[in-house]
């Protein structure tokens, strides 16, 4: 009997603090959110920023289902979810990556398309050393998949890749570790990696260097805004927060993370 | 014999009490099991609805976005890794429990049964960051694309191995020293006691180390995710890019809903399930040990 009402006993209900915030979602996000919270924080004495990741699409539903104050997407809302409003705070590009010391230096859209579908198997086709593509791609559901695919009206089905990664840093591991790989990650992180040193480059798109400069003038053609989702009227904490995480007293945070301030 | 034990206890009065606590608790424990299969179930519902299960054998592939759920090659993968892990743990695993009970000096045995209770305490992240960076990059350099099979099976061979050895070499301490002393007395060599009395009378825990050992390779995640390259297809080689159900759920978790969520769910339940299939033989080859 005791054990029944153990396992009914309903968990207290979480009372609407007026002096913490909330923040769920994507992770190329959080660890942003994390430094302007900590900002934040310092500024507002008493106020606490709780940051969660676990994806985009985590962080529209918990929005949504008001779970989290705060919602955080790496991408743009889609149509059917406008009954939230998005903030951009700042934009990311997504690059793709190979070895250093592959002698690649560009790839048509085309070729791209034909590497990851599976039509050409052999750098030599564009250029390279005679051997075997390693095509990395991402895992099903993750907002960076949906932008590359997007970008090169690709159906996930139709790619062959020999190797599907989660996170971006898990994907500059593989590359790093792989000479004839290729794979896509977030350009920020991967700049910030190369000149930590790791073995990767950056190729340009359509003739526009994979760069943080040319995310910020809009012409990179592979970017994305980074937004805080909110449903409905955000109340005067919510909306304080977005002001500030939108206003320059951050841009330096922004930097630092290898975004790019709007 | 077994049977007249309660009977006899349950006349003290603190016994009394303490029974049906104790019966709570149990029930307790097995009552969570059954609620996280229950959990799964429900979780994964919207897909097993209307035979809708079929799909997981008829559908070709796993596009979850584009509604195709096919789950039979990541079985089949999770299976072949967790084959081949024990294949080259057991072996290993056997053969250091022998030579720890049997032939190494005292100062030795010591020395490796910390060693290898040490090897069970790493965490599986770093046996799969020491796999991402050393030991793919190794085999790609030998047979690209290097995230394969083959190292998803050394991965798990190596966090599978400890488990083989110290099951097995409790097992081997737990044959009783009448029976090793009555093979030395009848004048039986080293070799012999060992091949010949030991190790059969110690099968029993033995077999059901290696199959706990299984079970934990089965389930194991987060390493294999890092090295098996997570591409969904059959595996027709060992240096083939292959994903198992639980780095399945662990990929596509966080960024699954609807329908996509419950054929998560959907992983979750079928290897719980191949889990306890394995338990449940492991039980009962220990159970047959003990009456035999």
């Amino acid at each position: 009997m005791a054990l029944t009402g153990i396992i009914l006993l309903q968990p207290p209900l979480l009372k609407a603090a007026d002096d913490r915030l909330t923040l769920t979602g994507s992770s190329t996000v959080a660890p942003l959110a994390l430094e302007i919270g900590k900002r934040f924080e310092k500024q507002n004495p008493g106020i606490r920023i709780d940051v969660q990741t676990g994806g985009s699409t985590r962080g529209v539903m918990d929005a949504r289902a008001g779970l989290a104050d705060i919602g955080m997407a790496s991408r743009a809302l889609k149509p059917k979810e406008n009954d939230l409003t998005a903030h951009t705070i700042a934009l990311d590009g997504i690059g793709i990556i190979l070895h250093r010391d592959n002698p690649v230096v560009a790839l048509s859209d085309q070729q791209i398309i034909a590497i990851y579908t599976g039509r050409i198997t052999n750098w030599r086709k564009v250029g390279g050393k005679d051997a075997r593509i390693t095509v990395v791609n991402k895992a099903e559901g993750r907002s960076t998949l949906e932008l590359f695919l997007h970008h090169l009206m690709l159906k996930n089905s139709a790619i062959k890749p020999h190797v599907v990664i989660g996170d971006n840093q898990q994907g500059i591991k593989t590359v790093a570790g792989n000479p004839n790989a290729i794979g896509y990650v977030s350009i920020g992180t991967a700049e910030f990696e190369a000149t930590q040193g790791t073995p990767i480059k950056l190729l340009p798109m359509a003739g526009i260097a994979a760069s943080v400069e040319n995310v910020r003038n809009h012409t990179f053609p592979l970017s994305r805004p980074l937004n805080l989702v909110t449903r409905g009227e955000p109340s005067t904490l919510v909306r304080r927060f977005i002001d500030f995480a939108q206003s320059e007293a951050v841009d330096d945070l922004i930097q630092a993370q290898y975004f790019v301030a709007p | 014999m077994i049977l007249s034990r309660p009977s006899i206890s349950l006349r003290r009065n603190a016994d009394h009490a303490l029974a049906p606590l104790l019966l709570a608790l149990a029930a307790g424990a097995a009552l969570i099991l059954l609620l996280v299969v229950v959990f799964l179930l429900r979780e994964s519902w919207p897909l097993l609805d209307d035979g809708g299960w079929l799909r997981f054998v008829t559908d070709e592939g796993w596009h979850p976005l584009e509604g195709r759920f096919g789950l039979l090659p990541m079985v089949w993968a999770t299976l072949a890794a967790a084959l081949g892990a024990m294949l080259i743990a057991t072996p290993l695993g056997l053969a250091g429990a022998l030579f720890e009970c049997f032939y190494a000096p005292p100062v030795l045995a010591r020395l490796y049964r910390m060693m290898v209770a040490l090897l069970a305490g790493i965490p599986s992240v770093v046996f799969g960051l020491w796999g991402l960076t050393v030991l793919v990059p190794l085999i790609a350099r030998w047979q690209p694309p290097g995230a394969s099979l083959f190292a998803a099976i050394i991965i798990l061979a190596l966090m599978i191995l400890p488990t083989v050895a110290l099951t097995g070499s409790a097992a081997l301490r737990g044959v009783p020293a009448s029976l090793l002393h009555g093979a030395a007395a009848l004048g039986m060599t080293r070799r012999g006691i060992v091949t010949g009395v030991a190790i059969p009378a110690a099968r029993g825990g033995i077999t059901g180390g290696v199959l706990l050992a299984t079970a934990r390779a089965l389930g194991e995640t987060m390493a294999v995710l890092m090295v098996a390259g997570n591409v969904v297809q059959n595996p027709t080689g060992l240096f083939e890019p292959v994903r198992v159900l639980t780095a399945n759920i662990a990929l596509e978790m966080a960024y699954a809903t609807g329908d996509h969520r419950a054929g998560l769910f959907a992983s979750g339940l079928l290897l719980t399930l191949m889990v306890l299939m394995l338990a449940w033989f492991a039980a009962r080859t220990n159970r047959s040990e003990d009456h035999g």
